[in-house]
């Protein structure tokens, strides 16, 4: 596996003050999280609200300036970029997000939305540009036609098509999924994945997948980070992680998910916190698994 | 052939007594041109968890709505009924409408950061249900509060009927509307997404917590999910919408194994990794 992303020792901290009087409190999103994505992955980054794996994904962006750390993308830390050297950096690294109905500007043409990185990066003739955003609606499975209508005229599943494809306008390496499919209904969601699946062959991408529903993660990722309070706390290929959870939160998770079988026995565990070290260290308990246990 | 426990997939028992709640050919139009709900007809035994499912615009949360006569213009009801103990709600005046509310029938909503009221105390709006229905006096109310707090397992509740709904987590939201849902002893309850916008673990204990309500207070509750893994946790009896109709309608198992409705099978083929995990 040739990395394509490390991410080492990566801490964002959002310092809050409190009052004159009082000291800051300090929310520590993202505590020293570290893997590395390998070229062509479907890497898996889960974890319920507030664990910090948004944050995580907006971090290696530069969406969120990182407190810490270190992100290294073709071996180069992209955290000591310059303005300018990042905006060319982010030609690779794109990212699609979760709401269908707050990320696409309800102003602007679907043309325009996806043809605005091109703007931006001042690449092609409008004529060239024009021809690219024809393409990229056929590479979604969109119609061309539809480049003059505005969103509110598309359904979600179709939005999340026009988000997919502003990300992919500028043939980035790495495309950072975040919640890309959770607003959607599940046929909807079954056709954006295999939308997501179908172009990481054709375009030879590489994805971090964010996203708290274990079942979809289970059946598209090559491997799996899963985060708590900040930390990751298991990571590993998926096949291993799901059969032999280890640490205790992974297992309180996956004995959470509801299981299509009526007659299916129930063992629901309970999250015992005083159960693990919050700071214990990953240790690798089996081959390409590890836990913080 | 699917085995069914009768031609229309209602269990025996039913058949014996009268259904808690029978639908009958429910149509509701919002003026457009095909309608919101399309002749859907069911019924529900006191007790018995059914399982209405389908994806946004299917119908199942107008059905709901519409079971409670809570449809917003345009929306209409255009036909059928709705027995509920005996009574047309349908037919029924808007003062004896609101003593079903509530007190017959009740309705857990998805988002409970919205559906609660953000500037009254928890308990004010547990007790509020009460006195609505003139179930208690004002005493009575705010320890009848604590009471039904401590049956949906909020820790402390002598203490957190005095919070405002932003001092409490989503879950815990969610198990103060489930308490306001239970204050007045409804039989039934309908719940709406209850737990769509939660985490799955907490997901997993407000299930739970809504299994031992049931079982202790005998209630019949009307599940609507999108999705077939709560469904196949909570649900006796499914009914599957798609445009408007219902376009099947069983016992859990039959639905899961066989189900018999090209939407359905779509449905089931879409839940990621449906049929590989075992556990």
């Amino acid at each position: 596996m040739t990395p394509l992303l490390e991410v080492r020792h990566l801490v964002k901290h959002f310092v809050r003050k409190q009052g004159l009087f009082r000291p800051p409190s300090v929310v520590k999103a993202v505590d020293d999280v570290s893997f590395t994505i390998g070229e062509g992955e479907m890497f898996g980054l889960v974890g319920e609200s507030g664990s910090g794996k948004s944050t995580t994904g907006r971090c290696i962006l530069r969406l969120i300036e990182p407190t810490a750390g270190e992100v290294v993308f073709r071996g180069e830390n992209v955290l000591q970029f310059s303005t300018e050297r990042m905006r060319l950096a982010r030609r690779d690294l794109q990212i699609v997000f979760q709401d269908p109905y707050s990320s696409l500007n309800p102003r602007m043409r679907v043309g325009d939305i996806v043809e605005e990185p091109l703007v931006i990066h001042k690449l092609g003739t409008r004529s060239e540009r024009r021809a690219r955003v024809a393409e990229l609606f056929q590479l979604v499975g969109l119609e061309p036609s539809f480049i003059a209508r505005y969103p509110h005229e598309f359904s979600g599943g179709q939005r999340q098509r026009i988000g997919i494809a502003r990300a992919l306008a500028l043939n980035p390496a790495l495309v950072i999924a975040d919640e890309a499919v959770s607003a959607l209904d599940v046929s909807i969601q079954a056709q954006v994945v295999a939308l997501l699946l179908d172009l990481k062959e054709r375009l030879k991408l590489t994805y971090l997948f964010i996203a708290h529903d274990l079942r979809l993660v289970e059946h598209i990722c090559t491997r799996v980070a899963v985060m708590y309070m900040g930390k990751i706390v298991e990571l590993g290929e998926t096949s291993a992680l799901f059969a032999r959870p280890t640490h205790p939160y992974t297992k309180a998770l996956l004995s959470a998910i509801p299981v299509l079988d009526p007659d299916a026995p129930r063992q629901r565990i309970e999250l015992d916190p005083a159960s693990f070290e919050r700071e214990a260290p990953l240790r690798e308990i089996g081959a390409e698994h590890w836990a913080a246990v | 052939m699917a085995p069914f426990d009768s031609a229309d997939g209602n269990p025996r028992g039913s058949a014996q007594g009268k259904p808690l709640l029978d639908v009958q050919h429910l149509s509701v139009t919002f003026g457009g041109p095909s309608p919101a709900v399309d002749d859907v007809s069911f019924q529900m035994a006191a007790g018995e968890t059914l399982g209405l499912v389908g994806e946004s615009g299917s119908g199942k949360s107008v059905t709901a709505f519409s079971i409670l006569r809570l449809l917003q213009p345009p929306g209409r009801i255009t036909g059928g009924s709705v027995i509920f103990q005996g009574r047309d709600l349908l037919t029924l005046p808007e003062s004896e409408m609101r003593e079903v509310r509530g007190a017959g029938i009740s309705l857990i909503f998805q988002e409970p950061m919205t559906a609660l009221n953000p500037v009254m105390r928890v308990g004010d709006q547990i007790g509020e249900a009460l006195l609505v229905h003139g179930k208690a006096t004002r005493a009575e109310a705010r320890s009848r509060a604590v009471e039904l707090l401590d049956a949906v397992k909020i820790p402390d509740a002598a203490r957190r009927v005095r919070d405002y709904p932003h001092q409490l987590s989503g879950g815990m939201r969610q198990r103060v509307m489930i308490a306001i849902a239970l204050a007045c002893r409804p039989p039934l309850i309908i719940a709406d997404e209850p737990t769509t916008a939660l985490d799955v673990t907490i997901q997993a204990q407000v299930l739970e917590l809504l299994r031992e309500l049931k079982a202790r207070y005998n209630l019949a509750l009307l599940l609507i999910t999108h999705d077939f893994g709560v469904i196949a946790e909570m649900a006796d009896r499914v009914a599957v919408m798609f445009k408007g109709k219902l376009v099947e309608h069983g016992p859990v198992r039959d639905i899961l194994r066989h189900p018999s409705h090209e939407y359905t099978r779509t449905l089931l083929a879409a839940v990621p990794g449906a049929g590989g995990r075992t556990r």
